[in-house]
């Protein structure tokens, strides 16, 4: 496989670079779905990711990439060594924050992980052979034509994506570990509508469109060309801006628990849900702690209104009560809301 | 016009048309596997002599696999292999027919009946250049670069190539793929075009024109300029050059970009980016490779898309307002004149968002998971019982890793030792999906509050969604209410001609029993499910219902009987559109839709002047 594009290099497509990054400094405000014209660099967003992002530090040994300062929610092995080491200090590796690409036509056994044939057979031991969800945990799961996914398949992606474990009970094999993910979809939504399950259950939702400034359009193309003629130069070129990028994810995570929402800003923006009549809190929540996500990354000590007008859209749109009249109408209604809580732009 | 957008009917200067098949085999050879590869529409057995002809062409290396449409994924993208897992007692993967097309060319006939998620993951597996596979205790990556011709044998409105691997394939032939052949480099031309494609550089204005492009055609897709740049380059090296041309970027513009266009460019003064050079989009014939002809009629647009770009070298002919009727009746103009206005495949659009999602959309019905018939999709865990039949190969292949153990094992307790030892875990079952018909039924209403002049736009868009009806193979039915009543005209069938006659004759005025109307379309919904079709129900209504279930007049009563009847609509799990035929979107019409759990649609609004121009003409003639 080619080295990937490089994420800065990406023309464009801010709201789903936003969105990523948001999930990437707190990785609770849930999966990102990702809807929109096909070719226009969906999936390669997705796959700048792995080059992009700042190694993380994980208990070494561990299958799962368990995080070594997260007692109590590791995998029953690191609990279990970590009883026999001083002062339950784990050996500590650096790794990649993993990326999975779920492919469509996977079986449920290598998503969700099986009997270890082979030391079945050579030892005679019941091991567990981890899935796609365990090599995702505390990274990204990318399911592209996220739409066209079998449907037990995605049933058994959500349960997982919510509860951040993954129990198995198959082939005689009893196990559970911690899959914590960023479930991230893409699809067309000419392919067919998404159930409306499956859609409030993404935290965030962007629509992503080619542009229509012919200037934007020149330098996709210039700079595709570019990457495919000489990649590595390509690369070279494009690292110093994604290592900004990385700094600034690094310094956003810092922030994130220090940043401060003050009463005013939180009200208006329960104010927008409420006008805009989304189901339950979750729409709340995740325009808090996307607004919040957002400030750390601006390096900001507080959440503005200014953040929060940023991430309503995204926390938003796919939460508002089915409109059967269409799909790009929400962005619509989201923006129009905007308006008469905060004021014409 | 856009009620015709010709696809592959209007016959172009079949010299042209086979020059321009001969460009684009001229282009695939050289840089097919940089650009996807290239769909063949064809019905005849052209296809089979452009590849022929392709053969000879290709460097030596490059070898030709087939891969049928029904084959399975293990075959396609790889899997276990069966008899060498029995063997060597550990799972073995097994290269699929893409991986061994590693660096040669895939050919695909009759795509249109390959699954629609099965040619997702062709698409990607052509953006990654790797063929994944998960399944069957099987982890692995093969390489797989491949260029890949996929000949399309669907009938001519519907694409059998699904959209994302369409978007993944730079060249297009519609209709005629006969080529010139004296216009074909030969082998030795193209074997030093490869070898110098990817050092042929292309100066600014080439990226400033392709991206001028695409904004002014309404191409969304990333890929197609891309792939145009390749294109050109790909000329450029035929020609043995080692600059990219203009001629080059118009007849790439023309192999790739003109066949993805989704609009007109904008005329002329209004042009946002002008075209890397003067008559860009067209230019006349020159002295190349092959000479460049002008862009064909373009394939079927997809929904969402309007007119199809110019089929000859003039400017586009901005002239879409219709041409003034000389006789017939108003009924008729008006009916043409909602066509034009209504998108086309406008009911395919609706109804694959009325269907539920994961299932295939847009072609002939959709499908349903089925344990006995249909077409087989991959196996299931699972017990065997009356219904559910077991899957013989595949509870083998799940078995199959286990043996050695399992006879270990069995040795160690003092069991004998079978042959084989399948277990309960193993049982695979079968699994199909059926291709479930759609049954449309109409529901119109033909009372007096909605006028005259919307119930003849009413009976134009019914009209304009029959003739796609007719395309998909769907039943249709047609129920009417007016009056106290509604009544069925016309139980399901597929004769469009009945169904267009009876509605032309449909009568209007009266009241509006819409309840009656919720009630009777429950019962034919019903029925046409318990038929073994997938039904959709189509309302054309204002929805400003005034005869109660009892056939008494009186709105608040009728309303209520109306949200009664919805909510058993709803219950019944049916699908629906409301179209919305009231002059401007009517309130109550969107309640109803809510209440119904139909999705909304205001019927279009016809271009003003042309129906009141239809209407005044009417009246004079008369």
């Amino acid at each position: 496989m080619r080295v990937a594009f490089p994420f800065s290099a990406i023309v464009g497509q801010e709201q789903m670079k936003l969105a990523l990054l948001i999930a990437t400094v707190d990785p609770s405000v849930g999966g990102v779905l990702v809807l929109g014209d096909r070719g226009t660099g969906k999936s390669t967003v997705v796959r700048a990711l792995p080059a992009l992002l700042p190694m993380m530090k994980a208990v070494e040994g561990c299958r799962y990439g368990c995080d070594p300062s997260a007692n109590g929610t590791r995998c029953d092995e690191c609990q279990a060594r970590a009883l026999h080491v001083a002062r339950g200090r784990l050996p500590v590796t650096d790794k990649r924050v993993p990326v999975v690409d779920l492919p469509l036509g996977a079986t449920e056994d290598r998503v969700v992980g099986a009997l270890d044939i082979e030391k079945a057979l050579r030892n005679g031991e019941k091991a567990f052979e981890p899935g796609l969800l365990a090599r995702a945990h505390r990274g990204f799961l990318y399911v592209d034509e996220v739409n066209l996914l079998e449907d037990h398949l995605v049933d058994l992606l959500l349960d997982v994506a919510q509860t951040g474990e993954n129990v198995v009970e198959r082939d005689g094999v009893s196990i559970r570990h911690p899959a914590r993910f960023v479930l991230v979809g893409s699809g067309n939504p000419e392919e067919g509508d998404l159930r409306p399950q499956l859609l409030d259950r993404f935290g965030l939702s962007v629509e992503v469109r080619s542009s229509d400034e012919v200037a934007m359009r020149v330098e996709v193309i210039r700079r595709r060309d570019a990457y495919e003629r000489d990649s590595a130069a390509f690369l070279a070129h494009w690292e110093p801006a994604d290592e900004a990028v990385r700094a600034r994810i690094l310094a956003a995570r810092k922030k994130l628990p220090t940043v401060h929402v003050p009463d005013a800003v939180l009200h208006r923006a329960v104010q927008l849900c409420v006008d805009l009549g989304t189901d339950g809190v979750r729409g709340e929540l995740t325009v808090l702690r996307a607004a919040r996500a957002a400030a750390a990354l601006d390096g900001a000590k507080m959440v503005t209104d200014a953040h929060v007008q940023q991430v309503a859209p995204m926390a938003l749109r796919h939460r508002l009560r089915r409109n059967v009249l269409d799909d790009g109408g929400s962005g619509t209604r989201v923006a129009r809301a905007i308006t008469a809580v905060y004021g014409p732009v | 016009m856009v009620a015709a957008p010709a696809t592959g009917t209007a016959p172009v200067d079949s010299s042209i048309s086979r020059a321009r098949a001969a460009a684009a085999m001229s282009v695939f050879a050289v840089v097919g596997d940089r650009i996807g590869g290239i769909v063949l529409r064809d019905t005849s057995a052209g296809a089979q002599e452009w590849i022929a002809a392709l053969r000879l062409r290709l460097p030596a290396a490059m070898r030709i696999f087939r891969l049928p449409a029904s084959a399975t994924d293990d075959r396609i993208f790889g899997g276990l292999d069966l008899a060498a897992t029995i063997a060597t007692g550990k799972p073995v993967a097994e290269r699929g027919v893409l991986a061994d097309a590693d660096g040669g060319v895939v050919v695909i006939p009759l795509v249109e009946r390959m699954p629609v998620a099965t040619q997702a993951r062709l698409g990607a597996v052509i953006d990654t250049g790797t063929a994944q596979v998960l399944r069957d205790g099987v982890n692995a990556q093969f390489d797989a670069r491949f260029a890949l011709i996929v000949i399309d044998e669907s009938d001519e409105e519907m694409w059998g190539v699904a959209a994302p691997l369409r978007d993944r394939l730079a060249l297009v032939l519609d209709g005629d793929v006969r080529l010139d052949e004296s216009l074909l480099p030969t082998a030795a031309v193209v074997a030093r075009a490869r070898a110098r494609v990817a050092d042929v550089s292309a100066d600014d204005e080439v990226f400033r024109g392709l991206g001028g492009l695409c904004v002014a055609f309404g191409i969304a897709s990333d890929r197609a300029a891309r792939y145009a740049l390749w294109t050109a380059r790909a000329l450029a090296a035929l020609d043995a050059r080692d600059d990219v041309e203009e001629d080059d970027v118009a007849l790439a513009v023309q192999l790739v970009l003109a066949p993805r266009a989704t609009r007109m460019p904008p005329p002329e003064d209004e042009k946002t980016a002008p075209p890397p050079a003067d008559g860009e989009p067209a230019p006349p014939p020159e002295d190349g490779e092959a000479a460049p002809p002008p862009p064909p009629p373009p394939p079927a647009a997809t929904h969402e898309a309007e007119p199809p770009p110019p089929a000859d070298d003039t400017p586009p002919p901005h002239e879409s307002q219709p041409e003034p009727p000389n006789d017939g009746q108003l009924e008729d103009r008006l009916i043409d004149a909602v066509s034009a206005a209504l998108p086309p495949e406008l009911l395919a659009a609706l109804l694959a968002r009325a269907q539920r999602p994961s299932q295939e959309m847009g072609r002939a019905g959709a499908e349903k998971e089925s344990w006995t018939r249909g077409r087989q999709v991959a196996a299931r865990r699972g017990k065997p019982d009356g219904v559910r039949r077991l899957h013989v190969l595949e509870t083998l292949r799940t078995a199959a890793p286990w043996q050695r153990a399992r006879a270990r094992v069995r040795a160690e307790q003092g069991q004998p030792v079978r042959s084989l030892i399948v277990e309960r875990d193993d049982f695979r079952i079968r699994r199909y999906v059926e291709r479930a018909g759609t049954s449309v039924i109409f529901v119109v209403d033909a009372s007096g509050s909605a006028a005259a002049q919307r119930l003849g736009e009413a009976k134009g868009a019914v009209e304009a969604l029959l003739a796609e009806s007719y395309a998909r193979r769907d039943r249709v039915s047609l129920i009417a209410f007016r009056g106290t009543t509604a009544d069925v005209l016309l139980p399901p069938t597929r004769a469009l001609a009945r169904a267009r006659k009876l509605l032309a004759s449909l009568p209007g005025g009266g009241g509006t029993p819409l309840a009656a109307a919720i009630d009777a379309s429950i019962t034919a919904g019903v029925s046409a499910r318990r038929a073994g079709t997938l039904p959709v129900i189509v309302f054309l209504t204002d929805g400003r219902a005034n005869v109660a279930r009892d056939g008494k007049g009186g709105r608040a009563e009728s309303m209520r009987d109306v949200l009664d009847a919805a909510t058993t609509f709803r219950a019944s799990d049916l699908s629906a559109v409301l179209i919305d035929t009231s002059p401007r979107p009517e309130p109550m019409a969107r309640k109803v839709a809510e209440a119904l759990g139909a999705r909304y649609v205001p019927l279009p609004v016809v271009d003003a002047r042309s129906i009141a121009g239809a209407i005044a003409l009417a009246r004079e003639t008369r």
